[in-house]
């Protein structure tokens, strides 16, 4: 655990969740975004457990994409308490996230389009010969080598690393941004809608990238509307609706319709009532 | 290259699709203007632009002539140098020229002798410290610390208080100016001690120039710094999700242009044995236009310190070109901003034809 972390976590003053949280990998206890008046994320009490794929569904505007953006510290939640593999934390950054594990394959991908693949898969987290501060002499040789471990890891398929992202497909960047995810050797992986604008060959591609974590018994958080991914990949459902919590669902005791009928608001659990 | 390629996936990307790197096609461009140049010369001057024509010099080319070409545009490259990193950030500077010419004042007047010819030196502000010279350092030190403290304000507007660059740096232009006419109430800062005019003397300008462009292009290449600043650019909103410290390295970035700036003054006053409050006027679009004519993106992310110093080397060769063949200067003004748009059509074209090429 890097130092970053350990300085973000309270120790024995740690606030305790209401439950042990056991193999529970991600616990969040009434966390809350506001953007000025609007209240786009309402303490939503959240866990995903080791190996276990949890999907997030919901309209736009649902709050999907802030929550992952408030676990992830990307931006700084307004309220709530967020445990990580057992440790309460309160991070600073999203350096500080990656570094205790939790990997992230964003919407918009994060990837900087006139840089290489070893230069975005270790974009913030350099690989360095010397250490002289921000003047520190890069170790591309490591990085590229990682690199290809990272690839090989998840199955991806680059012709050439050396390439920068904006020569790339659609697909190849979706892969680059997962495969980052496996060259850190997370803990959590979170993807939000990863392939929303891939095309039927690229998605399969993903899909089986997502699969071989489920095989290496690696959690992971999917976001997605696609209703027939989420039935394959996923072990349980959590449904958002307007910025709250309003189903959690196990995949065997639900189905599709069911699962529309939670994000239209035609149905909510009894635990979420308020959502309604 | 069987050390960078991976896998044999059904996901094709053709190498031969990548192109040229922007630098060659920079350098092509400047070995063009010169035989355009040496034919322009052949046709009307009888003479040659770039190879030696006197009987009585043994060199094949008309080394008085690279001399100067090299020599007018160090001093201008040196602010380049530092603009280059901040247009890579997807930034501007238009401050430079502005604190080039505060840092020549300031720095100047550290730098007076106290007698000159057995006669008093009016000393051009306050300090009175019995006519002792002061040691070169110190003016060299003062001028760095006006340049960084530019640069540093700059980079903190910028990163903090989100104003665009264009307006902290427009904003730093004028106040730098002005400091640079109050400082002496626009009297000019004459007769420096030997060892600050030793560095702009003869050929020292371009030699401070190779090697900071040396430095700076191993910079951006190999360290941290140069990863994130190209990231910056690129991307800035993945690279604040990766966790880089984005405002800063901005502050850091625009801090190394201002000292780059107070370098340049410098440099600059020292050559003249002079500074002036008008000193460095349009200096900062020279350095942009350098940049840019050497493949710097302006959208930021794109671009390297070798095609801005090729991009130094056209400025220099069009402006001695245009000497060499008795043209009026305005008509220099002229083609230096047909030059500047051209480039920045052609960073579009290459831009949107990647973009389609993806």
């Amino acid at each position: 655990m890097s130092s970053d972390l350990q300085t973000n976590i309270s120790g024995a003053e740690a606030p305790k969740p209401q439950a042990d949280p056991g193999e529970v990998i991600l616990r969040t206890e009434g966390l809350t975004k506001h953007y000025g008046g609007v209240h786009a994320l309402i303490d939503c009490n959240f866990e995903i457990r080791k190996g276990e794929h949890v999907a997030i569904m919901g309209d736009n505007g649902a709050g999907k994409s802030t929550f992952v953006r408030q676990i992830t510290a990307v931006e700084q939640k307004t309220a709530g308490k967020i445990w990580f593999n057992g440790d309460y934390v309160e991070f600073d950054g999203p350096l500080a996230a990656r570094e205790a594990g939790i990997e992230t394959v964003f919407q918009t991908l994060a990837l900087a389009d006139h840089l290489d693949v070893p230069d975005n898969l270790f974009l913030g987290r350099e690989k360095r010969l010397f250490n002289l501060g921000p003047f520190s002499i890069l170790d591309y040789k490591a990085m590229r080598e990682a690199t290809m471990r990272g690839l090989e890891k998840t199955g991806v398929k680059i012709p050439n690393i050396r390439n920068t992202i904006q020569n790339m497909s659609g697909g190849q960047r979706q892969c680059v941004a997962i495969a980052r995810t496996a060259t850190f050797h997370s803990k959590l992986t979170i993807m939000d809608e990863p392939t929303a604008a891939l095309g039927v060959q690229e998605t399969a591609q993903v899909e089986n990238i997502i699969r071989t974590l489920k095989e290496a018994g690696e959690p992971l958080i999917l976001i997605s509307h696609n209703m027939r991914q989420v039935m394959d990949l996923c072990d349980r459902i959590v449904v958002w609706r307007r910025g709250r919590i309003c189903a959690n669902l196990r995949k065997e005791e639900t189905d599709g319709e069911d699962v529309v009928a939670y994000i239209t608001g035609a149905k909510t659990q009894p635990e979420y009532e308020i959502a309604a | 290259m069987s050390d960078t390629s991976h896998g044999v996936g059904g996901l094709s990307f053709d190498q031969s699709k990548r192109g040229l790197p922007a630098e060659a096609g920079v350098a092509i461009a400047l070995v063009l203007i010169i035989v355009v140049f040496e034919l322009l010369g052949r046709i009307l001057m009888n003479d040659s632009f770039l190879f030696n024509t006197r009987e009585n010099v043994d060199a094949i080319f008309n080394m008085a002539r690279l001399e100067i070409i090299i020599l007018q545009v160090s001093i201008i490259g040196i602010i380049a140098l530092g603009v280059t990193q901040v247009i890579i950030t997807g930034g501007i500077d238009l401050s430079s020229g502005s604190v080039v010419g505060m840092t020549a004042m300031i720095a100047m007047s550290f730098a007076q002798v106290g007698e000159i010819n057995g006669l008093e030196n009016t000393r051009a502000v306050f300090f009175d410290l019995g006519w002792v010279n002061l040691p070169v350092i110190i003016p060299v030190l003062v001028g760095l610390a006006c340049g960084l403290l530019a640069g540093l304000i700059n980079g903190l507007l910028i990163a903090y208080t989100k104003i665009p660059p264009f307006i902290a740096t427009l904003g730093m232009m004028v106040s730098a100016r002005g400091v640079a006419k109050w400082w002496t109430a626009g009297q000019p800062v004459s007769f420096p001690t030997g060892g600050y005019a030793a560095i702009g003397k003869g050929m020292m300008p371009v030699v401070i120039f190779v090697v900071l462009a040396i430095l700076f292009y191993l910079i951006l290449k190999y360290t941290v710094y140069g990863k994130h600043t190209y990231a910056i650019g690129s991307n800035e909103a993945a690279a604040r999700m990766s966790g880089i410290n984005v405002a800063r390295h901005k502050v850091l970035v625009y801090t190394i242009a201002g000292l780059l700036a107070g370098i340049a003054a410098i440099v600059l006053s020292a050559k003249n044995l002079t500074a002036q409050a008008g000193m460095g006027v349009m200096y900062e679009l020279d350095a942009i236009a350098m940049a840019v004519i050497g493949g710097i993106s302006l959208a930021g992310g794109r671009g390297t310190i070798l095609g801005t110093v090729l991009g130094a080397l056209i400025f220099g060769v069009i402006i001695s070109g245009f000497t060499f063949l008795r043209l009026d200067a305005y008509y220099q003004e002229m083609v230096k901003g047909a030059i500047i748009v051209g480039a920045v059509v052609l960073d579009q074209w290459r831009q949107s034809r990647a973009a389609a090429r993806s």
